[in-house]
């Protein structure tokens, strides 16, 4: 018996990324532009989709793939809207998994109704750690940050932060009763992911959602483009 | 928390390259951006190892520090915390040159006889 060293100099996600290439070439196959929309839980994802789609986008079909640990409490709430809306729940058969990978949103595939809609909307499974190491075959990824979570999330958790095209900064209308340092966070941010699109918007007042609806409608008609 | 999903991610590549032989060592390295927890990681590896060919495996854990590089100016640097401006020029044009690995730098197998050099090289060649 002896050892023998075998090179490898391999990503350990390259499995993962992989997979979520050819989900990608099954959304572009179908002309679907993929969201991957992340967050905190309780940051306000849910209820951001309720306001930003309500009203149909002009020219724009959308569908909403739901993740969840357990449950369908998220895509009750989205079937409401009238969208086609797919869940995905991490834990039967995927052991309760804190985040969506590649190869469970390609188990989801058959069910989704990729002819039919022009943007795809994952709502992953709230974490912000593990969804940022996991590539879905996404074309963008947009995550929630509630002012209620403090400003310095960005410093905490700098590869979800930085993996995002566009960052949407929830519960503006709590400020009045919070000490958060809205500039500390928007610098923090910028630290963070310099550049990066931001909005400042509010689930229950409406204020920014509009500016949301038109970036959603951009990125699905001008097919705004990420690695994957 | 995502300790799991690495180890997982780290027991299958290490898996796929033992190609059915008894793997001794996974030598990993891990930037420092992925926030991974060294113990934390060690602890799962050696939960997700049982019954695959990892399960008497040493991890060997490399972590890589964060070194940015100003695509403006040319500074190189390593930041403390978790900035991406350039600290002379405060371009954000900034390229991360090390610290985002999660890389299965190599392992250590059991080879079931031992094999001369001329004999390992004619297996290589059959795999091919």
């Amino acid at each position: 018996m002896h050892r023998t060293k075998v090179r490898i100099v391999e990503d350990a996600l390259d499995a993962n990324n992989t997979i979520a290439r050819a989900n990608r070439d099954d959304f572009d196959h179908h002309d679907v532009t993929v969201l991957n929309l992340m967050s905190a839980p309780g940051a306000g994802k849910t209820t951001l989709l309720e306001r930003a789609l309500g009203e149909p986008l002009e020219g724009v079909r959308v569908g909403v793939l739901e993740g969840d640990v357990q449950g369908s409490y998220d895509a009750d709430r989205l079937a409401a809207l009238h969208l086609p809306v797919t869940q995905l729940n991490t834990d039967p058969g995927f052991g309760g998994e804190c985040h969506l990978d590649a190869n469970m949103v390609r188990s989801a595939l058959p069910s989704l109704p990729l002819g039919e809609i022009d943007l795809l909307v994952i709502e992953n499974v709230g974490n912000l750690v593990c969804p940022a190491e996991f590539r879905l075959g996404e074309d963008a990824r947009a995550m929630v940050c509630s002012v209620t979570e403090g400003e310095d999330k960005p410093l905490k958790y700098p590869l979800m932060f930085r993996s995002c095209e566009l960052v949407l900064i929830n519960k503006l209308d709590l400020l009045p009763h919070l000490q958060v340092d809205l500039d500390r966070l928007l610098y923090n941010l910028d630290a963070v992911n310099p550049g990066v699109r931001r909005l400042l918007v509010s689930a229950l007042t409406g204020d920014g959602i509009d500016e949301l609806r038109q970036w959603l409608h951009e990125l699905a008609t001008g097919r705004a483009r990420a690695g994957v | 928390m995502h300790e799991l999903s690495v180890a997982n991610a780290v027991v299958d590549t290490a898996g796929r390259h033992a190609r059915g032989r008894t793997v001794t060592v996974v030598s990993l390295r891990v930037g420092r951006m992925r926030q991974v927890v060294p113990d934390s990681l060690r602890f799962y590896f050696g939960i997700v190892a049982r019954d695959t060919l990892c399960e008497h495996a040493r991890l060997e854990l490399t972590e890589v520090d964060v070194r940015l590089s100003c695509s403006a100016c040319g500074r190189e640097w390593e930041p403390l915390y978790p900035a991406f401006r350039c600290p002379d020029c405060a371009s954000a044009d900034v390229a991360l040159l090390a610290g985002e690995e999660l890389e299965v730098d190599y392992i250590e197998v059991e080879e079931p006889q031992a094999a001369s050099a001329e004999e390992q090289e004619a297996a290589c060649i059959g795999r091919r």
